[in-house]
């Protein structure tokens, strides 16, 4: 059913509300509303894929070796726990 | 007949309807392997724990050091963590991943060496940045168009660049520049969020933050690192 009460929201509106809908913070109302716009709004759906993306790749983000110095006294440090381990 | 690329709608944990248009992996529950790294770590296993070395110290360095400054307290806060970690490995209980609770263990340590060092974040001093869209104005048309409020430039479909460039090294290193970029407080509830894989309750406790402040540190927070993704994505 139409609301005459309230216009669509526009793009713009997406994206400043993107991460309340990721965390399930929008109201039921709004929620509906957003996804309302995603079915009919290719482009917005790329917005959500790209933040989803990017979500992800910071998790993988400074994923790198630790310098071997630091790395070998962490595995010294290892060594000397387990010897003391009853 | 025609296979039309609908999408697909499924149910979130959090009642959220997820647009499965083109998935990306959602959070990983606890991994089934952390029993074994657990177990291993147990039997005292030193391939097991300088895999876990290798893999996360890098993460929790930079975290640490968001929190204490220097590089050299970091370094010897990621050393007390691990410690920390080997020393309470036979009383681990998976009810949370083993990085969610080597993170715990991070944050706790580095707070307590940034206090020492008499360091303190501005937690609450999120507002200074003023109002600050995720997107710039410009990106959507303006007021006096049809479409008010639509794109104007759209943004760039993820699936239409090639897998190769989502998978190389440097869109990681793109995203790692720019979370170092990040105002510090932001930086950090981001690294919590994403990178830790916290849940929003824990990190707002940690941080003292309202439910909605921490959102909008997490919102603008993403919102830069996605416009330096979109930035790659754009250069292929």
């Amino acid at each position: 059913m139409a609301r005459e009460d309230k216009p669509d929201l526009s793009c713009r509106e997406i994206a400043e509300l993107v991460t309340d809908y990721l965390e399930g913070a929008l109201s039921k109302r709004d929620r509906l509303d957003f996804e309302r716009h995603l079915v009919w709004c290719s482009w917005c759906r790329d917005y959500v894929e790209q933040v989803r993306t990017t979500i992800e790749l910071t998790g993988e983000a400074e994923l790198e070796e630790p310098e071997p110095p630091m790395r070998e006294r962490l595995l010294e440090a290892f060594r000397d726990w387990k010897r003391t381990r009853p | 007949m025609v296979n039309s690329p609908q999408p697909i709608l499924e149910s979130s944990s959090s009642g959220a309807i997820l647009w499965n248009v083109h998935p990306v992996p959602r959070r990983a529950p606890p991994p089934a392997h952390d029993a074994e790294i657990v177990e291993a770590l147990r039997r005292g296993d030193e391939e097991v724990f300088g895999m876990l070395v290798s893999e996360y110290s890098t993460q929790l360095l930079r975290l640490a050091q968001d929190f204490v400054g220097s590089r050299s307290v970091a370094e010897e806060v990621v050393q007390d963590t691990w410690l920390a970690l080997l020393d309470g490995i036979d009383r681990f209980e998976s009810r949370s991943s083993l990085k969610t609770w080597l993170f715990r263990i991070l944050v706790y340590k580095a707070k307590a060496r940034g206090a020492r060092e008499s360091r303190t974040i501005p937690f609450s001093s999120f507002a200074t940045e003023g109002q600050v869209r995720a997107v710039p104005e410009e990106r959507f048309q303006g007021a006096d168009k049809t479409w008010a409020g639509h794109w104007a430039t759209p943004p760039i479909a993820v699936n239409s660049v090639p897998e190769e460039r989502i998978l190389a090294r440097e869109v990681r290193d793109r995203i790692a520049t720019a979370l170092d970029a990040l105002p510090e407080i932001q930086r950090i509830v981001v690294k919590l969020r994403d990178v830790a894989g916290w849940e929003a309750p824990e990190v707002c406790k940690e941080l003292g933050l309202t439910d909605a402040n921490q959102r909008v540190l997490l919102h603008r927070g993403r919102a830069k690192l996605r416009a330096a993704l979109e930035q790659y994505l754009g250069e292929g």
